[in-house]
């Protein structure tokens, strides 16, 4: 079916060229044949320039109506408000920018486009023209630089105040693992070389460290309390992973041999965010395509909203399904999940 | 001065060419050391490894927007790995990989750089040919090795390579982890160091000829853009490459004597292995400290030539030449202190972060300066709206579009959300990639009747333009949004997350302007060959262009120019300038070639 139709749009755009080369053609005056373009090519291309720059803007506008609604919305996390602040005010110098240059560059195209007898003027320099377009992104950069560089300083200065939570990800060829660090809220040492599959150990927890006996390993969901500041260490077994987290804007690269961290705090639970109306309506969007999808006979569920942790760097043949569900809850739930939990110690005990 | 005396030399040189030393086929179209034949072998090389690079990317696009859709052109081209016509996980990876691989290598960097720094340099400066023809031909058969090498590794039992063009360990370093990191990822790396060594053999000779082979006046605030850029680009590549060079030797070695240079604590297929203390991080700022200069790399030569090409179609004299060549070198510079940009979130300590944020932000202004004085070159000019030139406003557009997005990148804070999706993507197409062919096919346009001594049809050319142009936008735009959604790159098929549901329809609008314009590559293609055996004959000087190429016979001969070498009098952009009275310096002519001397009570061009 889809190949019938890539067939006939294949037939119809090259009907669409061969026409065009007609037109181009009969655009011709009895043709000079000298293939350097004359005052018809000149015209006909000048208009054409200018009718690229409408379609620059329609198609600007039609991918904002069309596809303005798929972006990521509401961020579920403190510094999200911040960081979208920051990316709408760069988005929007960026398009008054382009909008301004877009114009001029084809303008000027099709304005000035050649004609017999048309003098060009001969104007090589102007010092204070080219100091002023080097000032003036000289100092709108340095304005985004600085606001840019004390979102990050903040983001990435990892520190114990507030009473953070610890929780380490490990990723693996294909899947992701979270560690809580228990009671203690302190990781014990771990190291792939005391991974014991038969064990159960699937992570490498080293058994004599105290600290380790209590941590807990979900290996099917990632659980979070509201509200509460997290500090996330990432370790890989493997292959390079980045633990992506679109929702929270949050990412970090997982790195075998080394532990990387990132820190956040979720604030909207994820019954909050299944409230929210830019995500309903969203849902209830893709359950319509679902819908029709199930009609043709294909497997497509109705989806629920959930919060999701993806595989963020190409890591071999599954990369595109290395997924973890993120619950954001309410700390008495959190810790009700929590209570059903084995934890380290409880595990290697019942595997000895 | 040593120019002049280089000369005095070249002029000897001259005369006992013409008479003497039969060429036979071979010395002449296969180990011809002739600068105007070998630029020809790297175009055609180029435009082969092209055909292949965008096909596959054809194939991808085709596999995202109907995933898990069985193709007969799939069963077709890739056979075993697409069984029914499905095509199978791992080679999707592979096709991504070499994709990349290719276009950014193959295409854009020797396919470019090599085509018209080899047909450009000497014509342009005024030598006879490269400084040592002999390296030259070297670098050309290198390259040519090193593709060779690059397709057979699509044949390999186990896959191709396919852990991504920055083919980052440890993937690429471990066989269990992916089998395409097997004998493929061996010849990867062969192929590139061979294209290492190949495009440092060249550069080194560019830098040479440039030094020391320009001819009498040619000081170097008269050489054209194109030099400077061709110039300052073979600096970069001598400066960077050997660098991937040493990253791709120490992988090597990771992979085949149990170092551990970027390998440590791995755990894979139910087995810890022996590496301990090595960092996948120092490969990424040894890869980038390549990769970055790598997208100049791609870049400068395509702006060296639209520079060129907008100058002598507006009629006008590129508007800030000093300007354009303080931006070269500022671009040069500053693009070998921020590679740290693609490292942001990798782990790397976040002071340093800070400060490729910042020289990150300071390359925007030189690429800012260079757009506005672009624009400014086409303001009140008399624009002649060849096919190059159409290429090149286009790659203004493009470039703009796609710059601009790298002030999201570029910021590490803005960087942490999109980093590895698809707005990536989008970014780095429309700046490096579709700016970077755009510039390949105005330096094609133009300059093709001074390669093959005919003309193109202008018509084909046309239709060829606004087709490609339109459709690059139809694809790169919307993929933004795809980006902005949340949409990892290098994933085979989004269709695991729900949440990536309502994208089908942009990735299918996508996929059918990319096949549009893929079948648009098919008028190019024809254009060319066609004209190449049955174009018009060109004229001497069929743009009326100021620069040197255009003094020499259009029947090429050994040696460039038939009698002394010309000698330069002005710098390469006085088009349209009048004399006092408001006539042309030369009356009814709108340019004044290098060669012609300065005229009673004429000015030169401050510089
Ligand atoms: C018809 C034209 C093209 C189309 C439709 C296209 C499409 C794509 C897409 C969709 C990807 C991303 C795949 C992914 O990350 O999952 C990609 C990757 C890439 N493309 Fe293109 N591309 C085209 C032309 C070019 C050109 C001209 C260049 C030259 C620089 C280029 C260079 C690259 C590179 C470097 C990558 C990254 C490969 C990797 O992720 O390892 N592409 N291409
Ligand atoms: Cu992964
Ligand atoms: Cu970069």
């Amino acid at each position: 079916m889809t190949a019938l139709l890539t067939i006939i749009v294949l037939i119809l755009v090259a009907i669409a060229i061969w026409q065009m080369t007609k037109m181009f053609e009969l655009s011709q005056v009895k043709a000079d044949n000298s293939q350097v373009a004359n005052d018809k090519d000149n015209r006909l291309n000048g208009y054409l320039m200018f009718a690229f720059l409408i379609f620059i803007y329609l198609l600007t506008i039609f991918s904002f109506w069309k596809w303005g609604n798929v972006v990521l919305g509401t961020p579920a996390s403190e510094h999200g408000s911040d960081y979208d602040n920051l990316m709408f005010i760069s988005m929007a110098l960026i398009f008054f920018v382009q909008i301004i240059t877009q114009a001029l560059l084809h303008y000027f195209a099709f304005k000035y486009h050649g004609k017999k007898g048309q003098k060009a003027l001969f104007y090589a320099d102007n010092d204070k023209l080219e100091f002023i377009w080097t000032i003036i992104p000289v100092i709108t950069l340095a304005g985004l630089i600085l606001y840019g560089l004390y979102t990050w300083t903040n983001l990435m200065d990892i520190n114990d105040e507030d009473d953070p939570i610890v929780i380490e990800l490990y990723a693996q060829q294909f899947n992701w693992k979270a560690r809580y660090a228990g009671q203690d809220n302190v990781l014990g040492e771990a190291n792939v070389r005391l991974i014991e599959i038969d064990k159960n150990n699937v992570i490498g927890i080293d058994e004599s460290d105290p600290y380790g006996k209590d941590d807990v390993v979900s290996q099917s969901e990632l659980h979070l309390p509201v509200n509460r500041k997290v500090i996330f260490k990432m370790r890989s077994q493997d292959v390079l992973h980045s633990a992506y987290m679109p929702h929270f804007r949050a990412q970090m690269n997982c790195v075998p041999g080394m532990i990387t961290q990132f820190s956040f705090t979720p604030t909207v639970t994820t019954q909050e965010m299944r409230a929210d109306q830019g995500i309903q309506d969203k849902v209830k969007h893709i359950n319509e395509l679902r819908a029709d999808r199930r009609a043709n006979g294909e497997d497509a569920e109705p989806w629920e909203f959930d919060y999701i942790l993806l595989c963020n760097k190409i890591c071999g043949s599954s990369h595109y399904n290395m997924q973890m569900k993120i619950v954001v809850e309410e700390e008495d739930e959190f810790n009700a999940w929590m209570e059903q939990q084995k934890t380290f110690g409880e595990e290697m005990a019942a595997a000895n | 001065m040593s120019a002049t005396a280089v000369n005095v030399h070249a002029d000897d040189h001259a005369h006992d060419h013409g008479h003497h030393h039969k060429e036979t086929f071979i010395t002449k179209y296969i180990f011809s050391q002739d600068h105007k034949m070998i630029s020809k072998q790297y175009l055609i090389t180029g435009l082969i490894m092209g055909v292949i690079g965008i096909t596959m990317s054809l194939l991808f696009r085709m596999q995202i927007a109907w995933p898990g859709e069985s193709f007969g052109i799939f069963e077709v081209l890739l056979g075993k790995w697409a069984p029914d016509g499905i095509m199978d996980p791992n080679i999707y990876l592979a096709l991504v990989t070499i994709h990349g691989t290719i276009m950014v290598f193959f295409v854009l960097t020797q396919g470019l750089s090599g085509t018209f720094s080899n047909l450009l340099i000497p014509l342009q400066i005024g030598a006879r040919d490269m400084a040592s023809g002999f390296m030259n031909m070297l670098s050309y058969w290198m390259f040519f090795l090193s593709s060779v090498i690059m397709v057979i590794s699509l044949f390999a039992e186990a896959g191709p390579a396919a852990a991504g063009w920055t083919i980052y360990p440890p993937l690429s370093a471990l066989p269990q982890a992916m089998g395409g990191s097997g004998l493929g990822m061996t010849l990867w790396l062969v192929s590139m160091a061979i294209f290492i060594a190949s495009s440092l053999l060249g550069s080194l000779n560019y830098v040479v000829t440039v030094i020391n082979l320009r001819t009498k006046g040619m000081s170097m605030t008269r050489l054209p853009l194109t030099i400077w850029a061709f110039f300052v680009t073979a600096i970069i590549g001598i400066v960077s490459f050997p660098v991937l060079l040493s990253a791709a030797l120490l992988l090597i070695m990771d992979r085949s004597f149990g170092t551990s240079f970027f390998l440590s604590d791995i755990f894979i297929q139910g087995e810890v292995l022996h590496y301990q203390g090595g960092s996948p991080v120092l490969f990424e700022h040894l890869f980038w400290f390549l990769g970055h200069p790598e997208v100049y790399i791609v870049l400068l030569p395509a702006l060296g030539i639209t520079s060129e090409v907008i100058a002598t179609n507006s009629r006008k004299p590129i508007f800030g030449y000093r300007a354009m060549v303080a931006s070269i070198l500022a671009i040069a510079f500053l693009s070998t202190i921020v590679w740290g940009h693609h490292m942001f979130i990798s782990g790397m300590n976040p002071f340093l972060g800070s400060v490729f944020t910042f020289t990150t932000l300071l390359i925007a202004i030189p690429s800012a300066v260079k757009a506005f004085n672009y624009i400014t070159t086409l303001w009140k000019g008399n624009l002649q709206m060849n096919p190059a030139m159409l290429f090149s406003i286009g790659l203004v557009s493009t470039f703009i579009t796609g710059g601009l997005t790298g002030i999201i990148l570029g910021d590490s804070a803005l960087d942490i959300n999109v980093h590895d999706t698809y707005f990536v993507v989008a970014h780095f197409h429309l700046v490096m990639g579709i700016s970077a062919l755009y510039g390949m096919f105005a330096g094609i346009y133009h300059w093709f009747p001074k390669m093959f001594g005919k003309m193109m049809n202008k018509n084909l050319g046309y239709v060829h333009f606004w087709i490609t142009a339109i459709c690059a936008y139809g694809v790169f735009f919307p993929m933004h949004f795809v980006g902005m959604a949340g949409v990892p790159r290098r994933y085979y098929t989004n269709t695991n997350f729900p949440m990536f549901d309502d994208l089908t329809d942009i990735q299918v609008v996508m996929t059918v302007f990319a096949l549009i314009a893929g079948a648009a590559q098919l008028i190019f293609a024809w254009n060319f060959i066609h004209s190449i055996f049955y174009g018009k004959k060109a004229t001497q000087n069929p743009w009326k262009s100021n620069t040197l190429e255009w003094t020499t016979p259009v029947e090429h001969i050994h040696g460039n120019w038939p009698g002394a070498i010309p000698e330069v009098h002005r710098w390469a952009y006085d088009y349209s300038k009048t004399n006092e009275n408001g006539d042309y310096v030369i009356p009814g002519q709108d340019f004044v070639p290098q060669t012609v001397p300065l005229q009673e009570n004429e000015e030169e061009m401050n510089h």
